[in-house]
């Protein structure tokens, strides 16, 4: 990752790289692939490992259970024939009715045991029963919970990540062509736009098109109830994406093609492109052999920064826009206070960034030949 | 340093910096105002108060100023108070020694096209033990005589015209803070513009006793900023907002620039496994999920600001920078100044100050200032998910607050967009210099 997390900024000068045959690279890419799902996997454990340390929050977490269960325990022997025993008695009672259940939980252990379980139980996404949230299907499984969310954040985040990159990354080398011209001068004067969060103008967003205007909805996923068939559920899907895309977009565009369009400039100014230029290559041939080509592993690595910012964002564009992901799942979750849940989510996002990051690792390796074992 | 100094003086040629730099240093006054103006203790309790704070503001009230861009100029809140000489007259009439009837006058001109919320009169009344007694008289602009009620002016008396039963049935059945101001020769419910007088008469039984009265007419609109869903001012969080964004936006960035630049010139110059560590810990950091681990802090821990302050600064430190800033002092290391100053014997940590870390000042400085409105919208961000700090007013909480009200269904806009308008206004003059810095000390970028 030393390699793939090289910013663009400090980039490596591209060289010319002979041509390799083909098992060569199958090899180096296996090797390499191996090696990083070993120490991946690895790092994982620590970050599971971490986020649970710092669930806990020094014992915290485990005293607001202890306190639950006392609490619902203690109503719940309010029926007449535990109030007509006496005073010992019911006091007994209830102390024992309280162990099992702390039993039950494990809370009778030391932390340091537990934690283990727990992160063995996290790594395999046993992640619980939820204490408030319920999923649709009427499920308790945090496991369950989770996976439901999972799709509509995927569908929301995966349009508007792909729909601003692709779009950046062409609409810059259309202005490293023409640099100097008024878009361009436009385009950086825009730029520092992106500073505020996707919510931000989120809330615009919502303001002109749903609140004055009344075109667009305020929020939420499809309209209510769904529609039954396919078509109108995409197009309901659809109408409400609008909005949160577009919030999305808005806020990483200018940035991001700035950025595209500076590393462009920069590249173009290579002594291999002005060569590409003196053969007389056409300009397409230019860009797509000579800048481009050389440029992969840093997009890669600007696509997987990207990723990681994504799965934050999302939590509060989610909120904002009433989608049912995993974000809206998590301030749902901090609503209602649900302990399991809010673990299980962070769980799952430290798993999602490592996934990015695995797989954008292999991407890296697949189409930079100097990515090396052990280099 | 000389360059740094060129450097800093080739700023003036970009307007947006000039630009940026003027926001900033209004913002800075602005915050300066707000705490010497609003004590930190004042200003938690206006946020915090309660009704007796909040008392005389109205709920949900638009900002005075939505009347100049409007044909239909909706009513503001006002406050007479017979201690004022400018807005009402006293005249006090002694009768016996120890008996006296004063007469509070107010007169004041109504120009609006729609009805106040309420009307409520405040008493603060002085006696031993006879209570003052006080009859209200109202007149309007045509000429009408309505009298009000009469009432014993206990110390703290409040009279609610508009819940007052017998006033509503005089005034055929219309609540007082609509009927009293209605014009009896419209078809339909409408205010008459004009002077209105309203009359207090109180009979104070004893020498010394004494009464004051202030009359608050709950508009549609407050002051300069509006108010919220519990009347509170929202001048004070939108002003009181400035600091703290600053403060944390500049101490977060800071905190988390230096100690990555510093973190990341010792690994480079222990190198071995130093630098291994350092390597390894932002590989697992990259992987912690950010915001949720802030988010169970706020939710399991403390939502206090300076908690969330202290771990933002410790999970971004070894952030995806360090790597950046890793690789420029990899080339430095290897100058031929830092071998002569190792040649002469110089010891590690004066190697790293004074040899490296200057060489990266220019680079840093820039992704400082951007850093700041990363910051400063990460306070709101959390703020928007409820975690906002419990105690402070920030601009953060007063959108979430406003978001969880349905300000934005309901068409209060000013409630969200004044804090919005701030944030963004902030945040842009950090972005707009952090850019320019970007382009004048970053070599690569020089030109582009």
């Amino acid at each position: 990752m030393s390699q793939a997390a090289a910013p663009i900024g400090a980039g490596v000068a591209p060289q010319q790289v002979k041509k390799r045959g083909a098992p060569d690279t199958l090899v180096r890419v296996t090797k390499y692939t191996i090696t990083r799902t070993v120490s991946l996997f690895v790092t994982v454990v620590i970050g599971v490992y971490l986020t649970i340390l710092i669930a806990n929050m020094g014992g915290h977490v485990d005293n607001i259970r202890r306190s639950q269960i006392r609490e619902a325990i203690g109503a719940a022997s309010m029926t007449p024939e535990i109030r007509r025993m006496p005073v010992e008695e019911r006091n007994a009672w209830i102390a024992a009715l309280i162990q099992v259940e702390e039993e039950r939980l494990g809370l009778d252990q030391p932390f340091i045991i537990r934690s283990f379980r727990f992160l063995g139980n996290a790594l395999t996404l046993n992640l619980g029963r939820s204490e408030y949230v319920i999923s649709d299907t009427g499920s308790r499984f945090v496991r369950n919970i989770v996976l439901e969310r999972l799709p509509a954040t995927l569908v929301l985040m995966a349009t508007s990540n792909l729909l601003l990159f692709f779009v950046s990354v062409f609409f810059a080398l259309y202005l490293s062509r023409n640099y100097g011209s008024v878009l361009d001068k436009m385009i950086i004067a825009l730029s520092p736009t992106s500073a505020a969060p996707a919510w931000f103008y989120g809330l615009f967003l919502i303001l002109i098109f749903a609140g004055l205007l009344g075109v667009l909805p305020f929020g939420g996923m499809v309209k209510a109830p769904p529609p039954d068939d396919k078509l109108s559920y995409a197009l309901s899907l659809l109408r409400h994406m609008i909005l949160p895309v577009s919030a999305w977009i808005m806020s990483g565009i200018f940035s991001s093609i700035y950025g595209w369009r500076t590393f462009f400039l920069i590249f173009s100014s290579e002594d291999y492109v002005e060569m590409a230029k003196a053969k007389g290559l056409s300009s397409r041939e230019i860009e797509r052999r000579y800048i481009l080509r050389p440029t992969l592993p840093n997009i890669i690595t600007s696509f997987m920064l990207m990723m990681i910012r994504l799965w934050a964002g999302a939590i509060i564009l989610e909120t904002v826009f009433n989608w049912p992901g995993l974000g809206k799942l998590f301030y749902q979750a901090i609503g209602q206070y649900d302990t399991p849940v809010i673990v299980g989510n962070a769980v799952i996002y430290a798993y999602l960034l490592a996934i990015t990051v695995f797989l954008l690792d292999f991407l890296y390796a697949l189409v930079d030949p100097r990515v090396k074992v052990g280099s | 340093m000389k360059r740094l100094i060129h450097s800093l003086r080739e700023l003036a040629h970009y307007p947006s910096v000039i630009i940026g730099l003027v926001i900033i240093a209004t913002l800075v006054g602005l915050a300066l105002y707000a705490v010497i103006k609003i004590p930190y203790s004042e200003a938690v309790r206006l946020w915090r108060g309660g009704p007796e704070v909040w008392g005389e503001t109205p709920r949900l009230a638009a900002p005075a100023w939505y009347n100049y861009f409007s044909k239909i100029k909706q009513s503001e809140t006002f406050v007479l108070d017979s201690r004022d000489p400018e807005a009402s007259s006293k005249t006090a009439e002694i009768l016996s020694p120890d008996s006296q009837y004063t007469t509070i006058r107010y007169t004041f001109d109504y120009p609006y096209d729609t009805f106040p919320l309420e009307l409520t009169i405040y008493f603060q009344a002085k006696y031993r033990e006879k209570t003052p007694h006080a009859s209200l008289t109202w007149l309007t602009p045509d000429g009408r005589e309505i009298r009000l009620g009469q009432l014993s002016v206990r110390t703290d008396e409040v009279y609610r015209l508009s819940l007052d039963d017998r006033l509503t049935r005089r005034l055929k059945g219309v609540p007082a803070h609509q009927g009293l101001f209605a014009d009896p020769n419209s078809a339909t419910l409408a205010p008459l513009k004009g002077t209105y007088v309203l009359q207090i008469g109180v009979s104070l039984f004893e020498e010394d006793s004494d009464v004051d009265a202030r009359l608050v007419s709950y508009g549609q609109l407050y002051g300069l900023a509006g108010t919220d869903h519990r009347r509170r001012d929202l001048t004070v969080p939108l002003l009181w907002g400035i600091p703290i964004a600053l403060a944390f936006g500049l101490l977060a960035a800071v905190g988390t620039t230096l100690s990555t630049m510093f973190i990341a010139a010792f690994g480079v110059w222990f190198s071995g496994w130093v630098d291994q560590l350092i390597q390894r810990i932002t590989e697992v950091n990259m992987i912690l999920p950010f915001l949720p681990i802030l988010i169970m802090v706020g939710t399991f821990q403390s939502r206090s600001i300076a908690v969330m302050l202290g771990w933002v600064v410790l999970l971004s430190i070894f952030g995806s920078a360090i790597k950046n800033y890793r690789a420029i002092f990899m080339q430095i290391r290897e100058a031929p100044y830092v071998e002569a100053a190792k040649a002469y014997g110089a010891g590690n940590v004066r190697i790293i100050v004074r040899y490296l870390i200057p060489r990266i000042i220019p680079i840093m400085l820039p992704s400082l200032v951007s850093a700041i409105p990363a910051y400063v919208f990460l306070e709101a961000s959390l703020a928007v998910l409820g975690l906002g700090d419990p105690v402070l007013p920030t601009w953060g909480k007063v959108i979430n607050e406003a978001y969880a009200n349905g300000a934005l269904h309901n068409g209060q806009y000013y409630w969200v967009l004044e804090p919005a308008i701030l944030l963004m206004v902030a945040g842009l003059a950090f972005a707009m210099v952090g850019f320019a810095l970007d382009r004048i000390f970053n070599p690569r970028l020089r030109g582009l």
